[in-house]
């Protein structure tokens, strides 16, 4: 088992290191000039030049990856070509929005969702379960940002109870929980029907374990069996599929915060992107990118806090 | 004789399952006296671990009770509803499950699901469960039962897990204990070991154990008397002695012939009892047991035989039960 | 010479439960009538589109903006006076276009992909695996957005982006079908009997590949037509004035307050489309026989 964990990071890491070797030779297979494409046009050859020089363009590509992952290490992502100041800094202004938006998006969705899928579970085939069962299927399949558009068209233009733009003022936490409950609820409302969804299906299956008539033969309560002795292990695979799922949830957050002019760092890579700031964008990139891969081994970790069995084997 | 604590009264179930119903139980009558251990054998869907679930109250959701009564202490608990219910299981009518394995909870330790089946228990704060249920541990024989409650069942050996188990149905000292193939997954030494201390504990608990089982061996070793079971149906009951010395049902003699720790060693094939378990969906008339029968002749197929007292106390339900084999 | 038959029928065996009953099956389950009701009116709108959109949908007429919903301009005009239900038709051709031709392709490379994983050597396997989960290892938009930062907005880059993502999906699926295969007692045999690699791959992978791959193929339409919509709307996608539903919600969005009209059609065909699909791809599964909802 510890044989396999290291495995399994070691695979992690390989996987990361390709992704960051092709990101970097993304930038070398593009036709032409880099500096050219980024600047555009107009750039004089005195731009070009220094460009190039501060990309490191003139080196083999063999030092220029080496230089690449040399920087990496030390956590510098190279520096903004417009602001001149460093990416990482950048990044990590615009990470801790992001980092919220999800963690909001998440939670309310847990919050919903799973007492819902629990309740399908245990109510199978009530008139709750099959609406549950429906209204899942299509908000699952809608695309967030759609969601978000009609979200600020219903609260902020119709109803006008809440702010559309920004993420609200700094240091103010009244002002930007408002802020931020609009992009959650576009983030989350396709996650409460995803998750029902896996919860109910795991809860079915261990609400036909046997240890569960055991615990009905001690006359415990539906309540607590659901609570203590069957929820504790269909929420299990939930949280290993939530990890998969989580690259879908940083797509989404790209669209939300562009959608709702929040800070972030899926804005930071639209807005980069769209200048072709290519620092910028992989700085941003490489930041989701080594999110979602963290993702897994927490998810791994959490279900080893959660389930003796697999803490056992460690 | 002493009182009956538990009495089942011709009591017949079916499973819907879609097409005919599964008719898994009809018209079982039996009683557990006081302090006794009754045995329930038959092969695997004769219907007896269904009779086990019906005794608790824990049913499959298409099951469906089509007449009897289940009485214990003067009420019919098949009419009680469900917090009634809830307030006998565990408390006065306890169930150990086959394979503790994966009949006890793999991620809540053994100390705290021995501390949520005394929620019957208001008063007692946490201290003084716990203190109860290390010194059930301990009564099974579990070394330092005290640490060993924060352990989960699958950090323990078979043996332990199923004293374990043992121990949880006895610690709140209940009337009946339903005993569902608790040796079924041991080997000869541990199951002998089992028996022993099930049977200390209902000497000193004083309560009834209703041991279900196909192994006749351990039937034969634990319990004061036995009832066989065969395709839903009660074939025959009575005293240990009586049944194992002088079988009247053939079915129970063919079961008895089948033991293997019976067959003598010189012969080295297994006997079998030919043919199979009749459809459930779809019962022969007649006697239930005639097309795998030695002893079958016309009548069997056609009349189903009544329940005879062949000696006090001993019923089989044979129209041969008296007169044995015809030739 | 010996003569050992090898069942045609094996190569078939996924065939059942596909075709015809599987249809009457989906058309009888609420939820796959709705989802089929819904794909095809997208799919008649696609087909059909320069047939039966009322007006012009590129058609400028500044004098006639701002129309609210009417009977004339069922969801009203735009800024610029263009017919909002006539580009929300347009539309639909645009986004199945994109879908399906990317799908399409993703499917043929995939195929190749994971018959030369399945097939070839141990290490190309391994690195074709590695690279799919790199690929993999980006979110979808994200990844979007960094080949777009890199070549530029334009439908081809788009097609690009979406082929790049959903490859690894269908290599891996014929992967694990052709491992499954070659590993098969049948396929040993008539190896050993001297078949072709070629006439195994066309005559008994390729039919039991094929089933399956259209299946998970059609289910990812609706991701690909909401990715393209997306990026579309983040100015990244399909250029103007072309009235991709992604460019309706982003012209929409800016006149929120004064036409929220625009904002309100250009969400529906998306739903519709998404909603459609999806609702048709759970009762397929629903439907079909446990063999192939593995596969699956």
């Amino acid at each position: 088992m510890l044989f396999y964990a290291i495995q399994r990071i070691g695979l992690s890491i390989l996987i990361l290191i390709t992704s960051m070797v092709m990101l970097f030779t993304a930038l070398k297979l593009i036709p032409g000039d880099p500096a050219t494409i980024m600047l555009g046009s107009r750039a004089n050859a005195e731009m070009k030049a220094r460009i190039t020089e501060q990309l490191g363009l003139n080196d083999p590509v063999i030092v220029q990856l080496g230089t690449f992952f040399g920087r990496l290490l030390q956590g510098n992502l190279g520096t903004d070509l417009w602001s001149q100041r460093p990416v990482s800094q950048i990044v990590m202004e615009n990470l801790p929005y992001t980092l919220t938006l999800i963690a909001a998006g998440l939670g309310w969705a847990m919050l919903i969702g799973i007492p819902l899928g629990c309740y399908s579970a245990v109510r199978r085939n009530s008139f709750v379960d099959r609406l549950t069962g429906i209204i899942s299927v299509a908000t699952i399949s809608i695309p967030s940002f759609v969601v978000a558009i009609y979200a600020v068209l219903l609260f902020s233009i119709q109803l006008g109870w809440l702010p559309v733009l920004g993420a609200g003022d700094k240091g103010d936490w009244k002002d930007q929980a408002i802020h931020l409950l609009m992009p959650a609820f576009a983030l989350g409302l396709g996650w409460v029907g995803y998750l029902s969804r896996i919860v109910r299906a795991s809860m079915l299956e261990v609400m036909g374990e046997n240890h569960i008539r055991t615990a009905r033969a001690f006359g415990l309560t539906e309540f607590q069996i659901i609570k203590s002795y069957a929820l504790r292990i269909a929420i299990l695979p939930t949280i290993t599929l939530l990890a998969v799922a989580v690259g879908g949830l940083l797509s989404s957050a790209v669209f939300v915060e562009a959608i709702f002019a929040r800070p972030g760092i899926g804005k930071l890579i639209v807005d980069a992107a769209s200048m072709r700031n290519f620092p910028v964008v992989q700085g941003g990139v490489l930041t989701t990118v080594f999110l979602f891969a963290l993702t897994m081994p927490l998810a791994d970790l959490l279900v080893a806090c959660l389930d003796p069995r697999v803490r056992a084997t460690l | 004789m002493t009182g009956r604590v538990l009495e089942i009264e011709d009591f017949s179930l079916i499973f819907e399952t879609g097409g005919a119903p599964v008719r898994a139980l009809r018209n079982v009558t039996l009683s557990v006296p006081q302090r006794e251990i009754v045995g329930i054998v038959g092969e695997s869907g004769s219907g007896k671990s269904t009779l086990a679930l019906a005794v608790i109250g824990l049913l499959a959701a298409n099951a469906r009770i089509l007449s009897g009564q289940v009485i214990f202490d003067g009420r019919d608990l098949l009419t009680l509803d469900e917090d009634a219910m809830r307030s006998i299981r565990g408390k006065r009518i306890a169930m150990v499950f086959q394979d503790p394995m994966t009949s006890l909870n793999p991620v809540r330790t053994v100390g705290q699901q021995m501390l949520d089946i005394q929620h019957h228990d208001r008063e007692s704060g946490t201290e003084v469960k716990r203190r109860k249920a290390a010194e059930a541990l301990a009564r099974v024989g579990i070394p330092d039962a005290a640490q060993q409650l924060d352990n989960y069942i699958f950090q323990f050996s078979g043996g332990m897990r199923q004293r374990i188990a043992i121990a949880m149905g006895m610690m709140q000292k209940p009337e009946v204990l339903v005993a569902d193939e608790v040796t079924t997954a041991l080997d000869v030494t541990l199951e002998s070991q089992i028996l022993y201390l099930l049977r200390e504990l209902r000497d000193e608990i004083g309560c009834s154990i209703l041991f279900i089982s196909h192994n006749l061996g351990a039937v034969a070793e634990i319990c004061d008397r036995v009832v066989v079971l065969y395709a839903g149906e009660l074939v025959e009951q009575g005293l240990i002695a009586d049944i194992f010395a002088n079988p009247r049902h053939p079915y129970t003699r063919a079961l008895i012939a089948c033991d293997p720790a019976r067959i003598p060693e010189a012969t080295r094939e297994l006997p079998v009892i030919a043919g199979d378990v009749p459809n459930l969906a779809a019962i022969p008339k007649g006697c239930i047991f005639a097309t795998r029968c030695s002893w079958a002749r016309d009548i069997c197929a056609v009349e189903a035989p009544p329940m005879v007292e062949t000696e006090p106390g001993h019923f089989a339900r044979c129209h041969f039960a008296k007169a044995g084999p015809q030739q | 010479m010996t003569l050992v038959s090898v069942p045609r029928s094996e190569a078939k065996k996924l065939a059942p439960g596909m075709g015809p009953a599987l249809l009457r099956r989906i058309r009888h389950d609420p939820m796959g009538a709705i989802g089929l009701a819904l794909v095809l009116l997208v799919v008649f709108c696609g087909v059909f589109a320069p047939w039966i959109t009322p007006f012009d949908p590129l058609k400028i007429n500044v004098p006639n903006k701002f129309q609210p919903p009417s009977l004339v301009h069922w969801m009203g005009t735009d800024n610029l006076g263009r017919d909002v239900f006539s580009r929300i038709i347009a539309g639909s051709r645009i986004a199945l276009t994109v879908g399906v031709t990317t799908i399409a392709t993703a499917l043929g490379i995939g195929l190749v992909l994971g018959l030369i994983a399945g097939y070839g050597p141990r290490w190309l396997d391994n690195s074709l695996m590695l690279i799919f989960d790199s690929i993999y290892s980006f979110p979808t938009v994200v990844l979007g957005l960094t080949v777009i930062t890199l070549l530029g907005a334009s439908i081809s880059t788009l097609t690009l982006v979406v082929i790049v993502i959903q490859t690894p999906a269908y290599a891996r699926l014929t992967r694990t079908a052709t491992l499954t295969l070659k590993n098969s007692e049948y396929v040993q045999a008539i190896e050993s009997l001297g078949a072709s690699k070629i006439r195994i791959i066309f005559v008994h992978l390729l039919p039991n590949v094929i089933g399956p791959l259209l299946i998970v193929a059609s289910m990812d339409i609706p991701s690909v037509v909401a990715l393209e919509a997306g990026l579309t709307y983040l100015g990244m996608g399909i250029p103007p004035p072309a009235p991709s539903w992604g460019r309706i919600l982003q012209e929409g969005f800016g006149l929120i307050r004064t036409a929220p009209w625009i904002v309100i059609a250009g969400g529906i065909p998306l739903i519709i489309t998404t909603l459609g699909f999806t609702f048709l791809g759970e009762s397929l599964r629903d439907n079909l026989d446990p063999k192939l909802r593995r596969v699956i």
